[in-house]
């Protein structure tokens, strides 16, 4: 996203000037508290003016995120956010603009939707909140809910395959995935403040618990105890190296990766490094394909690449109209044609 | 016709000077043949240059949902209708005085519609056995005497197309393409209409093309010269130019009047227009208009779906722009979820539906009227919507002001209909006075003090239109139901109500705000003909012959469908008999009959295409017990 041009106010941002006089009501424990409190806590440090703000929602349980931020906010339909937020951004282009979906809302009733803008890189931030389970309905499974999963609606296992965002997000051409969890607070404020910055739509997964209809669903990777031998956290440039000891690293054995112990006759230089600026997409999908329990699951920018913006081309468009054929009024506009007189 | 003769350009000024004229008052051609033969360009040309000559023209293009049906067929009829007229006309008339048809086809599908006696020109050159059979006829009717009752005129134009094309050296294709000009060349003879429009506009249209360029312009020459040369008519025709209010006209179509209706909205609003919109017939035309006023500010999205335009148009008005946003009958379906978000969050979006044969996939490109109660309670929820109706190509341009200035004063979506039919027919339309267009300039709320987005101007009951960029008007909608005082969320009983009542209020007040309606004819009459949308021309033009000759009928034509004008009830109890033709099977009937309890009495036509004059003409004298029906063209 790119800092608006307009002269800040003298008095700085807080925290507290985010928050909204709406009583949260998300259930106690629930995960998105934690997402929250770090949005409220990183937009301060943008420098945006507070008035260029707008979060844009869909429907279900995250998507009640607008009503508790102290900015503009449309609470819009189920799946429909990018596209409201499309029509918004391309109305208003220097306007900062934020997505707030879940997995059901974003991938899928609002599929095609997120899968549009993404194509066309509306300059956006999504934070897809990923439980795996529709909360607000009250539990039944969603698109990244795990084959098998037994829920109200599939009390003898679900039949359908998950679907993975991220590699989701990459096909669809997106210019900015990473990933986060809702309770790492460094990570997350370090990839949002990164999506604001980047131009283009910057497509987030938050791995968020419902402590309600699918409690510790990520445990499995999250989990303390076991993080830090879980997650690949991403940065830059460094080797893929994970552990608890920083002792396990993965290379390539001919085009596959393989998890490999270092020290007993590996060393970091054969591991694969991270480029998250590649223009080649080949790595961000290895990683994008990474899964618990085969792999540990890759967090921070799995991807970062320029590309132009949806609505600064159709600006372009204007400009490059208007120089050519200057500025419309009314009275060519209506004489447009073969005009005669009787 | 057995041999073909080269045109002779010698002989034509002499011949052209001693042929026999005869002045009629209105003429109707139709244009038929495959839907590639260029049927609607051929038709398009002949009504510009009569429309340059001073006529009033009105036209109306008729063609098949498939690009390129398989040729020759009977499904694969493309036709052009046009009347042209030395007095004013409102639609075209019922039958035909000239058919062009270029193929067995488009023989077959159309000579129903030809007046006896009329002038039927055929391509010859198609109508070999081969040709024959795709049409079903199982013997060649230019030999079997069926087309006794017609002044049948042979042309072998394909042949004398290629003839006239062969020192451009184009392939067999490329040159057997240019026949309609061809054609066009001999009805601008018949007609006594200059070439030299088209020559123009041939020019400008392929001057990257030189060679095509120079063919089409020869195969208009020859048609032309070779009229003249052969004596294929006894006389030719002259439509005097039509006496019509002074001042610039120019001509335009449906589709295009909305388009421009919607430049002209942002111009007098001062707001940039974002339009928003899927492709589907018959509205894709306003998208691709409008994405050529890119000079005017306009921003256009072809969206990924029904769903997305609809909603990109809301987001686009929560961002302070002029939003719309156009679509066709299942569109509409598909964006009525969104239309009730609007309705909720009291945002000011203008919805373009060009209506047309329905259900599902239905008749794509043919008209009908069967939206209205859709636009009207196609959503879940008391979500009333403000719905409106343009009656004519060139009204559509007045309706889509219309919209907006209801849009942006009560904060509101509104739904403009129009329908395949005004969509794509044309007429000559007296260019505006800029002054007389709606001040449409907008204040957008900036006052930090006590604000809250549901505050409401107390007269229109409109609420505050703060945008994004404000300072200290930070606020959050949504689709939840909001608290009547401050615009937060609220479930309380009590309030829904109260929120309910207020939005029905706010819309049903818009009535105060709309001019009396007026009668066509006696205020107190024994049957007064209710009409709404493009059903108006052929109705007009019936009512005005039967009040001519005396009948006891008035007409009274609604362009506010929601809500009615407030004078309409009353004009209804003046009249004994209501009569509603509808091109549906009595929406209208059945909204006057629930308002006002009157008995409304349905006609209805559901054939993809207008009524003609006669079915109403002969309607309204059987209701009125009287003598004096005239028998259409064709069996309907």
């Amino acid at each position: 996203m790119n800092i608006p041009v307009k002269p800040l106010s003298s008095v700085a941002l807080t925290k507290a000037d985010f928050v909204s006089k709406q009583t949260v009501r998300w259930c106690p424990g629930c995960g998105d508290y934690s997402i929250l409190a770090n949005i409220q806590k990183v937009l301060p440090e943008l420098n945006i003016p507070k008035e260029d703000i707008v979060f844009v929602s869909g429907i279900g349980c995250s998507s009640r995120f607008p009503y508790y931020m102290d900015t503009y906010g449309m609470h819009t339909l189920h799946g429909r956010a990018p596209a409201f937020a499309t029509g918004l951004k391309v109305a208003r282009p220097e306007l900062s603009v934020w997505i707030v979906t879940g997995d059901g809302d974003g991938l899928s009733i609002g599929g095609n939707q997120l899968l549009h803008m993404l194509r066309r890189n509306l300059d956006v931030n999504v934070l897809l909140f990923n439980n795996r389970i529709y909360g607000l309905t009250k539990g039944q499974y969603s698109p990244t809910s795990e084959q098998g999963k037994v829920t109200k609606s599939t009390p003898f296992g679900s039949p359908d395959m998950p679907l993975n965002p991220m590699l989701f997000a990459l096909s669809a051409g997106a210019t900015f995935i990473a990933r986060t969890f809702d309770v790492d607070t460094k990570g997350m404020q370090e990839i949002f403040k990164e999506a604001a910055k980047h131009k283009g739509t910057s497509f987030v997964e938050i791995y968020q618990n419902c402590n309600i209809f699918n409690d510790g669903t990520f445990a499995a990777v999250k989990d303390r105890s076991v993080r830090e031998d879980r997650i690949l956290r991403l940065k830059h440039g460094e080797p893929f190296v994970f552990g608890k000891e920083q002792n396990k690293g993965i290379r390539l054995n001919g085009l596959k990766p393989e998890i490999v112990e270092l020290g007993s006759g590996v060393n970091e230089n054969e591991l694969l490094k991270h480029d998250q600026f590649s223009s080649d997409s080949t790595l961000a999908n290895l990683l994008s394909g990474f899964d618990y329990p085969e792999f540990p699951v890759p967090m921070g920018i799995l991807r970062q690449v320029e590309n132009s913006t949806y609505e600064e081309k159709i600006e372009q468009q204007i400009k490059t109209q208007i120089e050519l054929k200057g500025v419309g009024n009314l009275t060519n506009l209506l004489r447009g044609g073969q005009v005669w007189t009787n | 016709m057995s041999s073909v003769k080269a045109p002779s350009k010698a002989k034509s000024v002499s011949a052209q000077a001693n042929f026999p004229k005869t002045e009629l008052e209105k003429a109707t051609i139709r244009f038929a043949g495959d839907s590639g033969d260029g049927m609607q360009l051929t038709g398009t040309q002949f009504s510009t240059t009569s429309v340059m000559a001073g006529n009033d023209v009105i036209t109306f293009p008729d063609f098949p949902a498939e690009i390129r049906a398989p040729a020759g067929t009977l499904a694969g009829v493309s036709g052009f209708d046009l009347s042209i007229s030395s007095s004013e006309i409102y639609t075209t008339a019922d039958c035909l005085g000239v058919l062009v048809a270029m193929n067995p086809a488009a023989l077959k599908a159309n000579l129903i519609d030809l007046e006896k006696g009329g002038i039927l020109i055929v391509n010859s050159d198609s109508f070999a056995k081969n040709d024959l059979l795709k049409a079903e006829y199982s013997e060649n009717p230019l030999e079997s005497g069926e087309l006794s009752d017609y002044r049948v005129v042979q042309i072998p134009i394909t042949k004398l197309t290629l003839k006239a094309v062969e020192e451009t050296g184009l392939s067999f294709r490329d040159g057997a393409r240019c026949k309609n000009f061809f054609a066009l060349g001999v009805v601008k003879w018949l007609f006594v209409r200059s070439l030299e429009q088209t020559q123009v506009w041939i020019k400008d249209k392929f001057k990257n093309k030189p060679g095509i360029a120079k063919a089409n312009e020869l195969a208009l020459q020859a048609g032309y010269n070779y009229a003249i040369t052969i004596e294929l008519f006894q006389e030719r025709y002259h439509v005097s130019p039509a006496v019509l209010p002074s001042g610039e006209y120019r001509q335009i179509t449906g589709n295009q009047a909305l388009a421009l209706g919607c430049v002209a909205a942002s111009l007098r609003s001062g707001l940039s227009l974002l339009y928003s919109s899927y492709p589907i017939t018959p509205a894709s035309d306003i998208l691709h208009d409008l994405a050529h006023y890119k000079n005017y500010g306009v921003k256009t999205i072809q969206a990924e779906d029904e769903i997305a335009a609809m909603s990109s148009t809301i987001g686009s008005a929560f961002g302070g722009v002029l939003a719309v946003t156009g679509t066709s009958g299942p569109g509409l379906d598909l964006k009525s979820e969104a239309l009730g978000y609007a309705v909720m969050t009291e945002l000011p979006v203008v919805v373009l539906n060009v209506q047309r044969g329905g259900p599902s996939t239905g008749l794509p490109t043919k008209a009908e009227q069967t939206d209205l109660l859709s636009a009207l309670y196609g959503r879940h929820g008391e979500s009333p919507v403000p719905v409106l109706a343009a009656a004519t190509p060139g009204d559509c341009f007045f309706m889509v002001l219309e919209a907006f200035r209801i849009a942006l004063k009560y904060m509101t979506p509104v739904i403009v209909l129009s329908d395949g039919g005004l969509a794509n027919a044309s007429e000559p339309w007296k260019i505006p006075d800029e002054d007389e267009l709606p001040d449409l300039t907008q204040n957008f709320h900036t006052d930090p003090e006590n604000f809250s987005a549901y505050n409401r101007n107390q007269k229109t009951l409109a609420r505050n239109w703060a945008i994004p960029g404000t300072a200290g008007l930070e606020h959050r909608i949504g689709g939840l139901e909001k608290d009547f005082d401050t615009g937060e969320i609220n479930y309380d009983p009590e309030n829904h109500e109260k929120m309910v009542l207020l939005r029905d209020e706010k819309i049903r007040g818009i009535a105060k705000d709309l001019p009396p309606l007026e009668i066509i004819g006696e205020e107190t009459n024994e049957l007064l003909v209710v009409t709404w949308g493009s059903v108006f021309g052929p109705a007009f033009s019936a009512i005005k012959s039967l009040q001519a000759e005396g009948h006891q009928v008035s007409m009274l034509h609604l362009r506010h469908l929601y809500p009615f004008q407030e004078n309409l009830g009353k004009i209804l109890g003046n009249f004994n008999k209501v009569l509603v033709p509808e091109m549906n099977l009595g929406q209208l009937s059945r909204m006057l009959r629930a308002e006002f309890l009157v008995d409304a009495i349905p006609f209805s036509k559901l054939q993809g295409r207008p009524f003609l004059i006669s079915e109403i003409r002969n309607q309204v004298l059987e209701l009125l017990g009287e003598s004096g029906a005239s028998s259409p063209c064709r069996d309907v």
